[in-house]
């Protein structure tokens, strides 16, 4: 069976329902959280190359780049955000960093 | 099947397991190092798309920063796994339902819809020149100005990054330049005002010894 643009749209679909999926199992735990969010990025991604790819096209590659970008500067400052919470509330717990709740 | 299509397999089910054991093993750093299989994985998959230069940067940039921030950051902070664990389960079915549901409907339709499209155009230009050159040719002319938003976006998130974590120690003894340079000589010499001539003190009357 000859690999088609659909094997390939399939595979991130299905990376992508995990990564949904890991987001409600470690609903609790902060760093996993962020790891499921890498986790979809990189199924959009493998999505975007795709296309590029069986389109010919190459603004797909070019999306994909700034996209690796943006996830760049996102983890870094949500591991730094991270970090700071984890200093003021010794914790990750999702469930215990509820202080701005009204 | 020829070897495309074997590799192609490979990588996925590689990567399929890596991600799910991402999302279920117990220890952090071991989600850490799955995502690290998964991004490799994934960045043999682009390369059986002929992204070549994005499957480099993503090993580069994904496994060489970004996985080893998270490493860092999972091994820094001293995490009670015991109580994030608790009731890990509850919501799988939930969970698995809809990504169940996600996964097939998603699945149908591009496999429905994509499998007879049309061959791969590998070779839009010919064949003469390099994926990393034909990506760099579309970046720095009709990409440049997103180009350099992207340097910005990155440089707010190094600042942001230092600032939101830098911390004032307090018993160092560093000095600052700025409060050194600013300093007059009315902060360092006091200019007192004292008489030329002073009364002498009166020495306290020595007792006499008694005679003998």
């Amino acid at each position: 069976m000859t690999v088609t643009l659909g094997h390939y749209l399939t595979l991130s679909a299905v990376l992508f329902a995990l990564s949904v999926i890991g987001i409600f199992l470690n609903r609790k735990n902060l760093i996993v959280l962020l790891m499921a969010i890498e986790l979809m990025l990189l199924a959009v991604n493998t999505n975007f190359v795709a296309f590029s790819h069986y389109l010919g096209d190459m603004q797909g590659q070019i999306f994909v780049f700034f996209i690796m970008t943006v996830a760049a500067a996102e983890s870094a400052i949500g591991l730094a955000i991270l970090v700071l919470l984890f200093r003021n509330r010794s914790s990750v717990n999702v469930d215990e960093l509820n202080v701005l709740k009204g | 099947m020829d070897v495309k299509s074997a590799l192609f397999y490979a990588f996925a089910a590689v990567l399929l397991f890596a991600a799910a054991r991402v999302i279920t093993v117990r220890n952090p750093v071991h989600a850490a190092l799955y995502l690290i299989l998964a991004f490799f994985q994934a960045a043999g998959i682009w390369m059986l798309l002929h992204a070549e230069f994005l499957s480099i940067t993503l090993v580069l940039v994904y496994v060489g920063a970004v996985m080893v921030l998270f490493l860092f950051v999972v091994m820094m902070i001293d995490v009670n796994l015991e109580k994030l664990k608790q009731g890990f389960w509850n919501n799988f079915p939930l969970a698995a339902s809809i990504g169940a549901v996600l996964a097939l409907e998603l699945a149908s339709v591009l496999m429905g819809g994509f499998r007879s499209a049309p061959a791969p155009v590998i070779d839009a230009n010919g064949g003469t020149i390099s994926n990393t050159k034909e990506l760099g040719i579309a970046l720095y002319t009709d990409y440049l100005y997103p180009l350099e938003v992207a340097a910005v976006i990155l440089l707010v998130a190094i600042i942001a990054a230092i600032a939101l974590t830098m911390r004032k120690r307090q018993d160092n003894k560093l000095l600052d330049p700025a409060d050194q340079i600013k300093v007059k000589p009315a902060d360092r010499l006091r200019m007192v005002k004292v008489d030329p001539v002073q009364q002498a003190l009166v020495p306290a009357p020595v007792p006499e010894e008694p005679k003998a």
